[in-house]
């Protein structure tokens, strides 16, 4: 049994760790994701944790966190939910409540058909205009593009993965970590991914180098998509500009690289080539308070 | 004589057999399209449609895709001959950006009935053609050689930019002019 262990923090950074531990070994191998002392995890450390256990060919197992307000957030978020049918769950899993988290927008939600979308849209709207309005402090346009930019993410699933993914937002009050509020979304599938996407769609750009992070780049920055239609491929660009506009973050990984349109109170790194192998599309959204009022 | 009219909310409901409210995804554009074309289709003598969008919650780009961009592809590539002309109101201040966003991306404009009641013209024109435009708006009707002298251009200028806008069906024709999209004019 190869022990994979889950950090104490998951977010899209700390992730990595976990894909770096499974990457030597193949995708049938027996694994046991322990997540024993992890004290926090985020809508992507969650929904991405769910991609992973898809990919597996042998139900991994999991051991979920030890500490009780850790698990019973997790179960609140309807991770567990999802997590019973992927995972062999080791020890005991909180009963699950209706989520009262005031700042949870959206709980781990499944996206495979085009009915999720509106699903997802019109559950999380009412909530999402108090939270950005007051929270956030965004103008009440801001909701609007909020929902087109959850949309176009969460049909990027429906559209290409070939296969279904979830979808969690949450409002964080990060006093300390940036002094401010912030939204979270995140939209993971283990699908055919980007590259793949554009490759069976015969929309490969006309260069020497192709590989994820061409692949990225040309669907995330250029609007490129596996279809030819000259409309399509303009759901990326909406996002960008709804974020770019808010001062948010995009980070979109797929396959072994990641790209990030980095607003400037952030200090990610924009692209990244030769990580772990993932398959499928994970993409992380961030939009937070607004400071200068 | 009942005005032209379709509800997108009504046609949203209908075409997906929900109770939606938003204009989300291109599956459900889809739908809502091909309601609308055949409810267009059905209603081709001449007149005017007004598309009311007036119930519609939020909109993202792959469904306004759908409904607005491939439904003003479809009618510019149609036989004027057999009408298709369309209004769009209710588009809110909100949902505007991002119809222009999307008429601009494929070189497209429509005419839009604003919250004051006044059509206006959005999406990608030349300047020449927004002149035009708005000179046959406020006239109501009007022929190449009555405009030539305001616009500074001879007739035959004038006329190509109105044939122009004939084409992307932003004005009519009439017997001896060109004619504004005049909402009244949705009665059948």
């Amino acid at each position: 049994m190869n022990v994979i262990t889950v950090p104490s923090s998951l977010d899209d950074q700390s992730f990595e760790q976990v894909l770096e531990q499974l990457a030597p070994l193949p995708a049938d191998a027996r694994i046991l994701i322990d997540a024993r002392n992890t004290g926090w995890a985020s809508p992507y450390g969650l929904t991405a944790l769910l991609t992973l256990g898809q990919t597996r060919l042998e139900k991994p197992q999991l051991i979920p966190p030890e500490k009780d307000d850790t698990a019973s957030y997790w179960s609140r978020a309807n991770f567990f939910r999802y997590a019973e049918e992927l995972f062999d769950i080791k020890g005991k899993v909180p009963t699950q409540r209706a989520a009262s988290e005031s700042g949870t927008l959206l709980e781990v939600t499944p996206v495979s058909r085009s009915d999720d979308v509106h699903t997802v849209v019109e559950r999380i709207q009412a909530k999402a205009a108090h939270i950005l309005t007051q929270n956030l402090h965004l103008e009440s346009r801001a909701v609007l593009g909020f929902a087109m930019a959850l949309s176009e993410a969460c049909q990027n699933i429906v559209e290409h993965a070939g296969r279904g993914g979830w979808v969690a937002v949450q409002n964080y009050n990060y006093r300390r970590r940036m002094g401010k509020h912030v939204v979270q979304i995140a939209v993971c599938d283990a699908g055919v991914g980007i590259r793949q996407s554009l490759e069976s769609g015969n929309r490969r750009p006309l260069t020497d180098r192709w590989d994820d992070a061409v692949a990225l780049e040309a669907a995330v920055i250029q609007a490129t998509s596996r279809f030819p239609e000259h409309g399509r491929g303009q759901g990326f660009k909406g996002i960008r500009g709804y974020l770019n506009k808010w001062q948010g973050k995009l980070a979109v990984r797929s396959g072994t690289a990641r790209v990030a349109i980095v607003p400037p109170w952030d200090d990610d790194v924009v692209r990244r080539d030769h990580l772990a192998p993932m398959p499928g599309t994970q993409l992380f959204m961030m939009i937070p308070e607004r400071v200068d009022r | 004589m009942a005005p032209q009219v379709i509800d997108v909310c009504a046609v949203l409901r209908s075409a997906v057999n929900q109770n939606y409210g938003n204009l989300l995804t291109r599956d459900t554009g889809m739908a809502v399209r091909h309601q609308i074309e055949r409810e267009l289709a059905a209603n081709r003598e001449g007149g005017i449609t007004s598309l009311d969008f007036s119930r519609i919650g939020m909109m993202d780009y792959s469904c306004a895709d759908e409904v607005v961009a491939k439904l003003l592809v479809l009618l510019q590539n149609d036989d004027l001959t057999r009408g298709g002309y369309v209004v769009f109101c209710g588009i809110g201040e909100e949902h505007l950006e991002l119809v222009e966003t999307v008429l601009e991306h494929h070189g497209l404009a429509l005419v839009c009935l604003c919250e004051d009641g006044h059509p206006q013209l959005i999406g990608r024109v030349s300047e020449a053609e927004r002149r035009a435009w708005e000179m046959v708006r406020v006239r109501g009707h009007a022929a190449p050689a009555e405009l030539a002298d305001e616009f500074g251009f001879g007739e035959d200028f004038v006329a190509e930019v109105l044939d122009e806008l004939l084409r992307r069906r932003l004005v009519r024709r009439g017997q001896d002019a060109f004619l504004a999209l005049d909402v009244a004019d949705t009665v059948q």
